[in-house]
C-alpha cells in the first residue's frame, strides 16, 4: 500500500463505487476506495429484491445486479479496493487512518476525500420500548442478512415495527420463506415506505398493517412468546384499552436509518441537525475543503439510482478540486418551509457553475400540491405534483443560467393548492 | 366495474384506474409498464420471485424469476427454488432452472467464483 492518494473514498458501496468511476472519468485515476466488508457492493448485496435501476438502467434489477454493475465498471478501470478495511478516522487534513488483517493500523495522505459510509438502523434502544430483553429483536436489516446472506430464518412467527421499506420487503421475504408475520405496526398515520411495497409486500400476503400503532410490550425471558401493540394518540401516546396481544417469537425493528457519521463528526466537518449528514454545497463538498460526501451518509435515500447520481456529483467535483485546486466558498443558504422536513444542498456556492438539482422530503402526505424555489422575489423552478409523501424524496431541478445571479438566500416552499 | 390499483412496476407508485369488462381502459398510468401490469393485475396478476439458493458448498446465491410468475403460484415457484442446490462457481445471468412457471425461468444475479 503507497502512502499517498490523490482520493481516498471511505466505502465501497453505491455511492463510493459510482463516485469512484465518475472521478476516475474525469481524469483522476490514483484512487484508493476503502471497504469494511469483505466485497464491494454495500448493502445491496442483500438486498435480493428487485425495483433497483429503474431510473438508470431503464430496467428492474436485483440490488446483487445492480452493485455488480457497478464493480464491474471499476474492475474495467482497474479502480483499487481495499476489502475487510475499516477506517478509524479521518483528519481534516485529509489523513485516513484505517486497520485490515494484512496491513495492520496505517495512515494514508489524500489530496481529496470522499465520505460514502452509508447509514445504519435505528435500534430498539432508540425507542425506549419497555419489557424483557429476550432473544429474537432484530433490526429489520439484520434479519435481511441473516435470512439473504446467510440462509437463517431467524424465527417463524414474526411481529414488525415500523413500515420503512426494509420492514415491508422483510414482511414478504419472511412470508416467502415459511414465517407466518401477524401484523405490522406503525406509530405515524402513514407509512414511511414507497406505495409499490405497501402493495406488493403486504397486500399480496394479507399482511395487516396497523397504521397509529406501536408495540407498547415485550414478553418473554429466553425467547420472544409475544407483543403488547396499543394505539397512539396524537401526541404518539398510547391509547389505555386499545391493547392488542400477539403471539410471536420474533420482532423485527424498521424504524428508520441514520447516516453513519462519526468519523465526520471528528474529522470537524459541520453536520445538519435534520438530514444527520455533513452540510455541502451543491457539489456535495463539505465545509471542510476537498473532503466530499455522496450517499446514505449523506441523506438516507430511497433510490439507489438517486445515490448513484449524487455519487457522480460528489466524484467529478473532488477530481476537478484535485486538478484544479479549490473553490473558495461564496455561500448562499438554503431553507424551507415548514411542511418540507430537509432539503439538500443546504447551501448553494456562487463559484460553482452548473444546474442545481434540490433534494427534498415532505413532513406529510400532501395532494395537488406546488413547490416552488424562490430567492428573494425571484422565482427560481416551480413543479406541480398530484400527491406528495414523505416516504418518497422530491427533486427539482433549477437551470444553471437561473442560480448564476442568485444574490438572496434561497428558500423551498410547499403550498397546496385549492381544488380545481 | 372500476378498479383502482397501485402499480408496483417502479418506485413512482402510480395510482392507476382500469374501468371496463371485456375492454379494458387504463388511467393514471405515467407510462406503459403501467398499462401492461393494470391489466395483467385485473385478469392474472404476476409477480417476479426474488430469493436465494445456497450452493453445494453452503454459500447463499441471490436468485430471481426473468419474467413475472403467477401470483398464485409464487409460494411453489419458492419450494422449487429452495430444492436447487447448485455448484460453483456460478455467474450473473446463469439459467438454473427453465420453465419454473411457464415460460419463466430462474436466474442468478451475482457471481460467486
Amino acid at each position: 500500500m503507497k502512502n499517498t492518494y490523490d482520493l481516498i473514498i471511505v466505502g465501497g458501496g453505491p455511492a463510493g463505487l459510482a463516485a469512484a468511476i465518475a472521478a476516475y472519468d474525469c481524469g483522476v485515476t490514483d484512487i484508493l476506495i476503502l471497504e469494511r466488508e469483505d466485497r464491494p457492493g454495500g448493502i445491496l448485496n442483500q438486498c435480493i429484491h428487485n425495483g433497483f435501476g429503474l431510473t438508470r438502467f431503464k430496467e428492474s434489477l436485483t440490488g446483487p445486479e445492480y452493485a455488480g454493475r457497478f464493480i464491474a465498471e471499476a474492475a474495467k478501470r482497474n479502480i483499487p479496493l481495499s476489502a475487510g478495511t475499516t477506517v478509524l478516522s479521518i483528519s481534516p487534513k485529509k489523513e485516513v487512518t484505517a486497520i485490515n488483517d494484512r496491513d495492520g493500523i496505517f495512515t494514508v495522505q489524500a489530496k481529496a476525500v470522499i465520505l460514502a459510509m452509508g447509514c445504519r438502523e435505528r435500534s430498539r434502544g432508540a425507542l425506549n420500548i419497555p419489557g424483557t430483553r429476550p432473544a429474537g429483536i432484530y433490526s429489520a436489516g439484520t434479519a435481511q442478512k441473516y435470512v439473504n446472506c446467510k440462509g437463517y430464518l431467524p424465527g417463524k412467527d414474526v411481529v414488525i415495527l415500523g413500515s420503512g421499506d426494509i420492514g415491508l420487503i422483510m414482511a414478504r421475504r419472511m412470508t416467502l420463506e415459511g414465517a407466518k408475520v401477524h401484523a405490522v405496526c406503525e406509530i405515524m398515520p402513514y407509512s414511511s415506505g414507497l406505495r409499490r411495497n405497501i402493495e406488493q409486500c403486504l397486500h399480496d400476503f394479507n399482511i395487516p398493517l396497523y397504521l397509529n400503532h406501536t408495540i407498547t410490550k415485550i414478553e418473554g425471558k429466553d425467547r420472544v412468546t409475544g407483543v403488547v401493540v396499543s394505539e397512539v394518540d396524537e401526541q404518539k401516546k398510547p391509547i389505555a384499552g386499545t391493547e392488542m396481544h400477539f403471539d410471536c417469537d420474533t420482532v423485527l425493528f424498521s424504524v428508520g436509518l441514520i447516516p453513519e457519521n462519526e468519523l465526520t463528526q471528528e474529522a470537524g466537518i459541520a453536520l445538519s441537525p435534520r438530514t444527520k449528514g455533513a452540510i455541502v454545497r451543491q457539489n456535495r463538498e463539505t465545509s471542510v475543503h476537498g473532503i466530499f460526501a455522496c450517499g446514505n451518509v449523506l441523506q438516507v435515500h430511497d433510490l439507489v439510482d438517486f445515490v448513484s447520481e449524487e455519487s457522480e456529483i460528489a466524484g467529478k467535483y473532488a477530481a476537478e478540486y484535485i486538478l484544479k485546486g479549490e473553490v473558495p466558498f461564496d455561500d448562499i443558504p438554503v431553507s424551507h418551509s415548514g411542511n418540507i422536513n430537509y432539503v439538500l444542498p443546504q447551501v448553494i456556492n456562487r463559484n460553482i457553475g452548473g444546474n442545481v438539482k434540490f433534494f427534498f422530503r415532505v413532513s406529510n402526505t400532501f395532494r395537488n400540491c406546488v413547490f416552488r424555489v424562490r430567492s428573494g422575489n425571484k422565482l427560481l423552478c416551480e413543479k406541480k405534483k398530484r400527491i406528495a409523501v414523505p416516504g418518497e424524496m422530491e427533486t427539482l431541478l433549477v437551470p444553471a443560467a437561473k442560480i448564476a445571479d442568485v444574490t438572496e438566500p434561497i428558500e423551498i416552499t410547499l403550498e397546496v393548492q385549492p381544488n380545481e | 366495474m372500476n378498479r383502482e390499483l397501485t402499480c408496483i412496476e417502479c418506485p413512482m407508485g402510480c395510482l392507476i384506474t382500469v374501468e371496463g369488462e371485456d375492454t379494458l381502459t387504463v388511467r393514471g398510468n405515467r407510462c406503459p409498464r403501467g398499462a401492461i401490469y393494470a391489466k395483467n393485475e385485473v385478469t392474472c396478476p404476476r409477480r417476479v420471485v426474488t430469493s436465494t439458493v445456497r450452493l453445494q458448498d453452503g454459500r447463499m446465491l441471490p436468485v430471481k424469476t426473468n419474467q413475472p410468475v403467477r401470483k398464485s403460484e409464487m409460494f411453489a415457484v419458492i419450494e422449487k427454488i429452495n430444492a436447487l442446490h447448485p455448484a460453483a462457481p456460478v455467474h450473473c445471468g446463469d439459467i438454473l432452472l427453465y420453465n419454473i412457471d411457464e415460460d419463466a425461468a430462474l436466474v442468478a444475479c451475482d457471481n460467486i467464483e
